[in-house]
Protein backbone atom coordinates (compact mmCIF):
# COMPACT_ATOMS: atom_id res chain seq x y z
CA UNK A 1 0.00 0.00 0.00
CA UNK A 2 1.34 3.16 -0.80
CA UNK A 3 1.64 6.08 1.90
CA UNK A 4 2.77 9.66 2.74
CA UNK A 5 4.90 10.76 5.09
CA UNK A 6 8.04 13.40 5.59
CA UNK A 7 11.70 12.38 5.94
CA UNK A 8 14.51 14.78 7.01
CA UNK A 9 17.76 13.93 5.36
CA UNK A 10 20.84 16.02 5.96
CA UNK A 11 18.14 18.83 7.38
CA UNK A 12 15.76 18.62 4.45
CA UNK A 13 12.82 17.61 5.11
CA UNK A 14 11.44 15.61 2.13
CA UNK A 15 7.64 14.62 1.09
CA UNK A 16 7.98 10.94 0.46
CA UNK A 17 5.17 8.72 -1.16
CA UNK A 18 6.03 5.21 -1.40
CA UNK A 19 4.70 1.64 -0.51
CA UNK A 20 5.08 1.62 2.89
CA UNK A 21 7.35 -1.55 2.66
CA UNK A 22 10.42 0.31 0.69
CA UNK A 23 13.38 0.28 2.11
CA UNK A 24 15.01 3.51 3.25
CA UNK A 25 17.96 3.14 1.04
CA UNK A 26 15.57 2.66 -2.06
CA UNK A 27 13.42 6.27 -0.92
CA UNK A 28 16.43 7.94 -0.10
CA UNK A 29 17.56 6.97 -3.89
CA UNK A 30 14.29 6.91 -5.90
CA UNK A 31 12.22 9.13 -3.93
CA UNK A 32 14.61 11.80 -2.27
CA UNK A 33 17.23 11.72 -5.47
CA UNK A 34 20.22 11.04 -3.21
CA UNK A 35 22.12 8.45 -5.33
CA UNK A 36 25.65 8.54 -2.81
CA UNK A 37 24.41 5.99 -0.70
CA UNK A 38 24.42 2.59 -2.71
CA UNK A 39 23.30 -0.90 -2.67
CA UNK A 40 25.57 -3.36 -2.30
CA UNK A 41 24.39 -6.76 -1.39
CA UNK A 42 20.97 -5.63 -0.01
CA UNK A 43 21.03 -8.04 2.66
CA UNK A 44 22.73 -6.10 5.44
CA UNK A 45 26.33 -7.59 5.37
CA UNK A 46 28.39 -5.37 3.07
CA UNK A 47 27.44 -2.17 4.70
CA UNK A 48 27.76 0.10 1.27
CA UNK A 49 23.97 1.37 2.34
CA UNK A 50 25.16 2.63 5.51
CA UNK A 51 23.51 6.10 6.54
CA UNK A 52 23.06 7.59 9.97
CA UNK A 53 20.18 7.86 11.97
CA UNK A 54 19.80 10.38 14.68
CA UNK A 55 23.50 9.97 14.59
CA UNK A 56 23.90 6.34 14.71
CA UNK A 57 24.87 3.75 11.70
CA UNK A 58 21.93 2.49 10.15
CA UNK A 59 21.76 -0.21 7.03
CA UNK A 60 19.45 1.55 5.01
CA UNK A 61 19.18 -1.69 3.05
CA UNK A 62 17.36 -3.72 6.01
CA UNK A 63 14.78 -0.26 7.42
CA UNK A 64 11.58 0.70 6.81
CA UNK A 65 11.65 4.26 5.21
CA UNK A 66 8.33 4.69 7.24
CA UNK A 67 10.15 4.22 10.31
CA UNK A 68 12.48 6.92 10.20
CA UNK A 69 9.78 9.71 10.27
CA UNK A 70 10.86 12.00 12.48
CA UNK A 71 14.36 10.93 12.76
CA UNK A 72 17.03 12.56 11.65
CA UNK A 73 18.73 11.24 8.26
CA UNK A 74 22.31 11.78 7.57
CA UNK A 75 24.03 10.54 3.85
CA UNK A 76 26.83 11.07 2.79
CA UNK A 77 25.83 13.98 0.95
CA UNK A 78 25.23 15.97 4.16
CA UNK A 79 28.54 14.99 5.85
CA UNK A 80 30.54 18.15 3.70
CA UNK A 81 31.68 20.49 5.89
CA UNK A 82 30.30 23.80 3.53
CA UNK A 83 31.94 23.77 0.19
CA UNK A 84 34.93 21.92 2.09
CA UNK A 85 35.63 18.29 2.34
CA UNK A 86 34.86 16.20 5.30
CA UNK A 87 38.70 15.29 6.94
CA UNK A 88 37.47 11.97 6.59
CA UNK A 89 36.78 12.19 3.14
CA UNK A 90 39.88 14.20 2.58
CA UNK A 91 41.86 12.05 4.40
CA UNK A 92 40.84 9.09 2.83
CA UNK A 93 41.78 10.66 -0.57
CA UNK A 94 45.08 11.27 1.01
CA UNK A 95 45.74 7.89 2.28
CA UNK A 96 45.03 6.04 -0.88
CA UNK A 97 41.84 4.79 1.23
CA UNK A 98 39.53 5.03 -1.84
CA UNK A 99 40.03 2.55 -5.14
CA UNK A 100 36.94 1.86 -6.72
CA UNK A 101 34.70 3.79 -3.87
CA UNK A 102 31.95 1.88 -3.76
CA UNK A 103 32.03 1.02 -0.25
CA UNK A 104 33.14 4.41 0.83
CA UNK A 105 30.00 5.82 1.48
CA UNK A 106 29.17 3.75 3.78
CA UNK A 107 32.83 3.56 5.69
CA UNK A 108 32.57 7.79 6.14
CA UNK A 109 29.43 6.75 7.69
CA UNK A 110 30.54 4.12 9.58
CA UNK A 111 33.94 6.12 10.46
CA UNK A 112 31.93 9.33 11.34
CA UNK A 113 29.92 7.65 13.82
CA UNK A 114 32.63 5.88 15.42
CA UNK A 115 34.38 9.04 16.08
CA UNK A 116 31.53 10.65 17.44
CA UNK A 117 31.42 8.40 20.86
CA UNK A 118 34.96 7.48 20.36
CA UNK A 119 37.35 10.64 19.29
CA UNK A 120 40.30 9.26 19.61
CA UNK A 121 39.85 4.61 18.62
CA UNK A 122 42.50 2.60 19.64
CA UNK A 123 43.17 0.27 16.31
CA UNK A 124 40.75 -2.60 17.25
CA UNK A 125 38.03 -0.24 18.44
CA UNK A 126 38.25 1.61 14.69
CA UNK A 127 37.99 -2.08 13.13
CA UNK A 128 34.84 -2.96 15.40
CA UNK A 129 33.59 0.23 14.50
CA UNK A 130 33.94 -0.60 10.77
CA UNK A 131 33.14 -4.08 10.61
CA UNK A 132 30.10 -3.50 9.26
CA UNK A 133 31.84 -1.95 6.26
CA UNK A 134 32.98 -4.57 3.55
CA UNK A 135 36.05 -3.27 1.09
CA UNK A 136 36.46 -5.93 -1.84
CA UNK A 137 39.32 -3.80 -3.78
CA UNK A 138 41.17 -1.39 -1.57
CA UNK A 139 41.93 -3.08 1.47
CA UNK A 140 41.24 -1.82 5.40
CA UNK A 141 44.92 -0.75 5.96
CA UNK A 142 44.53 2.58 3.91
CA UNK A 143 40.99 2.97 5.08
CA UNK A 144 42.38 2.82 8.83
CA UNK A 145 44.96 5.04 8.57
CA UNK A 146 42.21 7.77 7.10
CA UNK A 147 40.42 7.12 10.21
CA UNK A 148 43.46 7.36 12.63
CA UNK A 149 44.50 10.39 11.16
CA UNK A 150 40.97 11.93 11.11
CA UNK A 151 41.00 11.52 14.65
CA UNK A 152 44.50 12.87 15.10
CA UNK A 153 43.63 16.11 13.06
CA UNK A 154 39.97 16.74 14.59
CA UNK A 155 42.04 16.50 18.00
CA UNK A 156 45.12 18.71 17.99
CA UNK B 1 -2.72 -2.41 5.29
CA UNK B 2 -1.29 -0.31 7.82
CA UNK B 3 1.59 1.26 9.28
CA UNK B 4 1.07 3.09 12.98
CA UNK B 5 3.62 4.60 14.97
CA UNK B 6 2.75 3.62 18.73
CA UNK B 7 4.08 5.92 21.53
CA UNK B 8 2.07 3.47 24.74
CA UNK B 9 2.36 0.19 25.42
CA UNK B 10 -1.72 0.14 25.62
CA UNK B 11 -1.63 1.89 21.68
CA UNK B 12 0.54 -1.34 20.77
CA UNK B 13 -1.72 -3.32 22.18
CA UNK B 14 -4.62 -2.17 20.50
CA UNK B 15 -2.82 -2.47 17.14
CA UNK B 16 -1.80 -5.83 17.95
CA UNK B 17 -5.22 -6.81 19.53
CA UNK B 18 -6.74 -5.67 15.57
CA UNK B 19 -3.99 -7.89 14.15
CA UNK B 20 -0.71 -5.89 13.29
CA UNK B 21 3.16 -7.10 14.29
CA UNK B 22 5.08 -5.04 16.03
CA UNK B 23 8.34 -3.86 14.20
CA UNK B 24 11.57 -2.33 16.80
CA UNK B 25 14.72 -2.53 15.10
CA UNK B 26 13.53 -4.37 11.66
CA UNK B 27 16.90 -6.45 11.38
CA UNK B 28 15.01 -9.91 11.28
CA UNK B 29 11.52 -8.82 9.83
CA UNK B 30 12.73 -6.36 7.08
CA UNK B 31 15.41 -8.65 5.70
CA UNK B 32 13.60 -11.68 6.48
CA UNK B 33 10.78 -10.59 4.25
CA UNK B 34 13.40 -10.13 1.25
CA UNK B 35 14.56 -13.77 1.33
CA UNK B 36 11.40 -15.00 1.44
CA UNK B 37 11.06 -16.19 4.87
CA UNK B 38 8.03 -14.40 5.58
CA UNK B 39 5.85 -11.67 3.94
CA UNK B 40 6.20 -8.49 5.74
CA UNK B 41 3.41 -8.14 7.37
CA UNK B 42 0.57 -6.04 6.11
CA UNK B 43 -0.36 -4.38 9.41
CA UNK B 44 2.95 -3.24 10.94
CA UNK B 45 3.19 -1.12 14.59
CA UNK B 46 6.37 0.10 15.03
CA UNK B 47 7.35 -0.06 18.80
CA UNK B 48 10.53 1.63 18.77
CA UNK B 49 9.09 4.80 20.30
CA UNK B 50 7.67 3.14 23.63
CA UNK B 51 9.73 4.63 26.69
CA UNK B 52 8.58 2.28 28.80
CA UNK B 53 9.75 -0.65 27.02
CA UNK B 54 13.30 0.46 27.92
CA UNK B 55 15.60 1.11 30.55
CA UNK B 56 17.13 -1.38 33.30
CA UNK B 57 15.22 -0.84 36.40
CA UNK B 58 16.38 -2.80 40.18
CA UNK B 59 13.14 -3.59 41.75
CA UNK B 60 12.63 -5.94 44.73
CA UNK B 61 12.16 -8.89 43.30
CA UNK B 62 15.90 -8.38 40.78
CA UNK B 63 15.64 -6.53 37.50
CA UNK B 64 13.76 -5.71 35.02
CA UNK B 65 15.10 -5.38 31.70
CA UNK B 66 13.04 -3.25 29.06
CA UNK B 67 12.30 -5.31 25.76
CA UNK B 68 13.48 -2.53 23.91
CA UNK B 69 17.30 -2.29 25.06
CA UNK B 70 19.17 -3.01 22.35
CA UNK B 71 22.79 -4.95 21.84
CA UNK B 72 24.73 -1.75 22.28
CA UNK B 73 23.15 -0.57 25.06
CA UNK B 74 22.99 -3.69 26.95
CA UNK B 75 26.67 -4.14 25.95
CA UNK B 76 27.52 -1.04 28.50
CA UNK B 77 24.37 -0.93 30.54
CA UNK B 78 26.60 -1.03 34.18
CA UNK B 79 24.09 -3.59 36.05
CA UNK B 80 24.09 -6.31 33.05
CA UNK B 81 28.26 -5.70 32.93
CA UNK B 82 28.31 -6.31 36.05
CA UNK B 83 26.04 -9.07 36.96
CA UNK B 84 24.72 -10.25 34.61
CA UNK B 85 27.57 -10.08 32.48
CA UNK B 86 27.16 -13.12 29.75
CA UNK B 87 24.48 -11.42 28.88
CA UNK B 88 26.74 -8.05 27.25
CA UNK B 89 28.83 -10.49 26.31
CA UNK B 90 26.41 -11.90 23.98
CA UNK B 91 25.04 -8.22 23.27
CA UNK B 92 28.48 -6.98 21.96
CA UNK B 93 28.80 -10.14 19.66
CA UNK B 94 25.73 -9.22 17.84
CA UNK B 95 26.09 -8.05 13.81
CA UNK B 96 27.80 -4.71 13.32
CA UNK B 97 27.73 -1.29 15.51
CA UNK B 98 24.68 -0.95 13.24
CA UNK B 99 22.73 -4.11 13.97
CA UNK B 100 23.80 -3.69 17.84
CA UNK B 101 22.09 0.14 17.55
CA UNK B 102 18.78 -0.89 16.23
CA UNK B 103 18.22 -4.98 17.29
CA UNK B 104 16.44 -5.20 20.62
CA UNK B 105 16.61 -7.96 23.35
CA UNK B 106 12.72 -8.14 22.51
CA UNK B 107 13.42 -8.75 18.70
CA UNK B 108 16.00 -11.33 19.31
CA UNK B 109 13.93 -13.43 21.83
CA UNK B 110 10.60 -13.22 20.34
CA UNK B 111 12.71 -14.19 16.98
CA UNK B 112 13.04 -17.65 18.31
CA UNK B 113 16.03 -18.49 16.45
CA UNK B 114 18.01 -21.52 18.35
CA UNK B 115 20.92 -20.01 17.22
CA UNK B 116 19.99 -16.61 18.70
CA UNK B 117 22.96 -15.11 21.14
CA UNK B 118 21.03 -13.65 24.15
CA UNK B 119 18.94 -17.00 24.51
CA UNK B 120 21.74 -19.05 26.50
CA UNK B 121 22.61 -16.14 28.77
CA UNK B 122 19.13 -15.22 29.57
CA UNK B 123 18.87 -18.51 30.29
CA UNK B 124 21.62 -19.37 32.64
CA UNK B 125 20.56 -16.52 34.46
CA UNK B 126 16.87 -17.53 35.07
CA UNK B 127 15.15 -14.87 33.20
CA UNK B 128 11.52 -14.72 32.81
CA UNK B 129 9.45 -12.96 29.78
CA UNK B 130 6.77 -10.82 30.60
CA UNK B 131 3.88 -10.70 28.28
CA UNK B 132 0.87 -8.21 27.91
CA UNK B 133 -1.68 -7.84 25.74
CA UNK B 134 -5.36 -5.96 25.34
CA UNK B 135 -6.43 -8.65 28.26
CA UNK B 136 -3.77 -8.77 31.15
CA UNK B 137 -0.13 -9.52 31.40
CA UNK B 138 1.51 -12.99 32.37
CA UNK B 139 5.05 -13.78 32.85
CA UNK B 140 6.81 -17.36 31.54
CA UNK B 141 9.87 -19.02 31.87
CA UNK B 142 12.00 -18.76 28.42
CA UNK B 143 11.15 -22.52 28.28
CA UNK B 144 8.04 -22.55 27.93
CA UNK B 145 8.28 -19.62 26.21
CA UNK B 146 10.29 -21.11 22.87
CA UNK B 147 8.59 -23.81 20.99
CA UNK B 148 10.77 -24.35 18.04
CA UNK B 149 12.85 -22.61 15.14
CA UNK B 150 11.18 -19.30 14.96
CA UNK B 151 8.32 -20.07 17.05
CA UNK B 152 6.86 -19.50 20.61
CA UNK B 153 4.17 -20.00 22.11
CA UNK B 154 3.00 -16.22 22.94
CA UNK B 155 -0.24 -15.59 21.50
CA UNK B 156 -0.14 -12.90 18.50
CA UNK B 157 -2.07 -10.19 20.50
CA UNK B 158 0.67 -10.55 23.32
CA UNK B 159 3.77 -8.14 23.51
CA UNK B 160 7.24 -9.20 24.87
CA UNK B 161 7.43 -6.17 27.13
CA UNK B 162 10.73 -7.11 29.25
CA UNK B 163 12.75 -9.80 30.76
CA UNK B 164 12.77 -9.83 34.95
CA UNK B 165 16.45 -11.72 36.05
CA UNK B 166 16.86 -12.52 39.88
CA UNK B 167 18.56 -10.49 42.17
CA UNK B 168 22.20 -10.77 41.48
CA UNK B 169 24.04 -13.22 44.27
CA UNK B 170 27.50 -12.68 45.80
CA UNK B 171 30.63 -14.44 43.99
CA UNK B 172 28.32 -15.55 40.73
CA UNK B 173 30.12 -15.06 37.36
CA UNK B 174 28.26 -15.82 34.11
CA UNK B 175 29.69 -15.89 30.40
CA UNK B 176 28.78 -16.36 26.70
CA UNK B 177 30.99 -17.80 24.61
CA UNK B 178 30.40 -18.38 20.73
CA UNK B 179 32.13 -20.07 18.01
CA UNK B 180 32.72 -17.95 15.23
CA UNK B 181 34.26 -17.69 11.86
CA UNK B 182 34.46 -13.82 11.23
CA UNK B 183 34.69 -10.73 13.85
CA UNK B 184 31.08 -9.19 12.65
CA UNK B 185 27.61 -9.84 11.04
CA UNK B 186 28.45 -13.64 12.21
CA UNK B 187 25.68 -16.44 13.23
CA UNK B 188 26.69 -18.76 15.96
CA UNK B 189 28.42 -21.52 14.53
CA UNK B 190 27.54 -22.80 18.26
CA UNK B 191 27.75 -20.80 21.99
CA UNK B 192 27.63 -21.35 24.91
CA UNK B 193 26.75 -20.03 28.26
CA UNK B 194 27.76 -20.68 31.95
CA UNK B 195 26.68 -18.92 35.15
CA UNK B 196 28.72 -20.16 38.34
CA UNK B 197 28.77 -19.24 41.79
CA UNK B 198 31.68 -20.00 43.71
CA UNK B 199 31.13 -21.82 47.77
CA UNK B 200 33.92 -19.90 49.97
CA UNK B 201 36.72 -22.81 49.77
CA UNK B 202 36.84 -21.78 45.58
CA UNK B 203 34.57 -25.02 44.66
CA UNK B 204 31.36 -24.48 42.20
CA UNK B 205 28.46 -23.78 44.96
CA UNK B 206 25.91 -24.31 41.74
CA UNK B 207 26.07 -23.77 37.87
CA UNK B 208 23.69 -24.06 35.25
CA UNK B 209 25.28 -24.44 31.22
CA UNK B 210 22.63 -23.71 28.21
CA UNK B 211 23.45 -24.06 24.53
CA UNK B 212 23.00 -21.99 20.85
CA UNK B 213 22.05 -23.20 18.02
CA UNK B 214 22.50 -27.19 18.80
CA UNK B 215 18.88 -28.11 18.90
CA UNK B 216 15.75 -26.22 17.98
CA UNK B 217 15.27 -24.26 20.84
CA UNK B 218 17.70 -22.97 23.34
CA UNK B 219 18.63 -25.96 25.41
CA UNK B 220 19.26 -26.10 28.89
CA UNK B 221 22.01 -28.66 29.73
CA UNK B 222 20.07 -31.33 32.08
CA UNK B 223 22.34 -32.33 35.50
CA UNK B 224 24.93 -29.95 34.89
CA UNK B 225 24.92 -28.23 38.69
CA UNK B 226 24.72 -32.02 39.96
CA UNK B 227 28.02 -33.50 38.77
CA UNK B 228 29.88 -30.10 39.29
CA UNK B 229 28.41 -28.89 42.53
CA UNK B 230 32.09 -29.32 45.14
CA UNK B 231 34.19 -29.37 41.84
CA UNK B 232 37.45 -26.98 42.07
CA UNK B 233 36.09 -24.74 38.61
CA UNK B 234 39.27 -26.28 36.75
CA UNK B 235 37.53 -29.86 37.28
CA UNK B 236 34.13 -28.67 36.31
CA UNK B 237 35.40 -27.36 32.88
CA UNK B 238 35.63 -30.78 31.37
CA UNK B 239 32.44 -32.47 33.06
CA UNK B 240 30.70 -29.47 31.38
CA UNK B 241 32.16 -30.36 27.99
CA UNK B 242 30.99 -33.98 28.23
CA UNK B 243 27.23 -33.39 28.91
CA UNK B 244 26.88 -30.53 26.67
CA UNK B 245 28.28 -32.50 23.97
CA UNK B 246 26.08 -35.33 25.11
CA UNK B 247 22.85 -33.60 25.01
CA UNK B 248 22.93 -31.22 21.77
CA UNK B 249 21.21 -32.35 18.89
CA UNK B 250 22.66 -30.12 16.47
CA UNK B 251 21.36 -30.26 12.46
CA UNK B 252 24.00 -29.90 9.25
CA UNK B 253 23.42 -27.30 7.36
CA UNK B 254 26.34 -24.65 5.11
CA UNK B 255 27.35 -23.34 8.20
CA UNK B 256 28.73 -26.59 10.12
CA UNK B 257 27.87 -29.89 10.36
CA UNK B 258 25.97 -31.88 12.85
CA UNK B 259 29.51 -33.83 14.21
CA UNK B 260 31.44 -30.60 13.96
CA UNK B 261 28.88 -28.90 16.17
CA UNK B 262 28.82 -31.99 17.96
CA UNK B 263 32.30 -31.35 19.26
CA UNK B 264 32.73 -27.95 19.40
CA UNK B 265 29.55 -26.79 21.54
CA UNK B 266 31.83 -29.13 24.33
CA UNK B 267 34.83 -26.76 23.41
CA UNK B 268 32.82 -23.50 24.13
CA UNK B 269 30.80 -25.20 27.04
CA UNK B 270 34.39 -25.83 28.90
CA UNK B 271 35.45 -22.31 27.72
CA UNK B 272 32.34 -20.34 29.11
CA UNK B 273 32.32 -22.28 32.80
CA UNK B 274 36.12 -21.24 32.78
CA UNK B 275 35.53 -18.15 31.87
CA UNK B 276 32.34 -17.87 34.18
CA UNK B 277 34.06 -19.17 37.04
CA UNK B 278 36.99 -16.43 36.89
CA UNK B 279 34.75 -13.53 37.03
CA UNK B 280 33.15 -15.18 39.98
CA UNK B 281 36.62 -15.21 41.53
CA UNK B 282 36.47 -11.53 41.07
CA UNK B 283 38.47 -11.66 38.17
CA UNK B 284 37.72 -8.53 35.84
CA UNK B 285 37.38 -10.17 32.10
CA UNK B 286 35.70 -7.54 29.59
CA UNK B 287 32.95 -7.76 27.18
CA UNK B 288 32.95 -9.75 25.24
CA UNK B 289 34.71 -12.39 26.54
CA UNK B 290 34.88 -13.87 23.25
CA UNK B 291 37.65 -11.28 22.44
CA UNK B 292 39.13 -10.60 25.53
CA UNK B 293 40.58 -14.25 25.18
CA UNK B 294 40.36 -14.55 22.21
CA UNK B 295 38.40 -17.97 22.90
CA UNK B 296 35.82 -17.54 20.20
CA UNK B 297 37.41 -19.79 17.62
CA UNK B 298 37.69 -23.23 17.41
Amino acid sequence: MTTSYELDVNGVTYPVTADQGKNLLSVIRENVGLTGTKEGCDDCECGACMVLLDGQPLNSCSYLAVQAQGRQVTTIEGVMDGPEMHALQRNLLEAGGVQCGFCTPGMIMSAKALLERDARPELDAARIGLSGNLCRCTGYAKILSAVEATAVELNT
Amino acid sequence: MSFTIATTVDEALVALDAGARPIAGGTDLVVGARHGKAALPADLVAIDRIDELGGVELDSAGVRVGALMSHAELMTDPVIVGSYTAIADASALVGSPSTRHVGTLGGNVMNGSPAMDTGAPLTVLRAAAELRSVTGSRTVSLDELWAGPGRTTANPGELLVALHLPPAWDRCGSAYVRLEYRRAMEIAVVGAAAAVTLAADGTVASVAVALAAVAPTILSVDGVNEALVGRTAAAAGPVAAALASEQAAPISDLRASDRYRRHCIGVMAKRAVDAAARRADGESIAVPVNRSLGIGAA
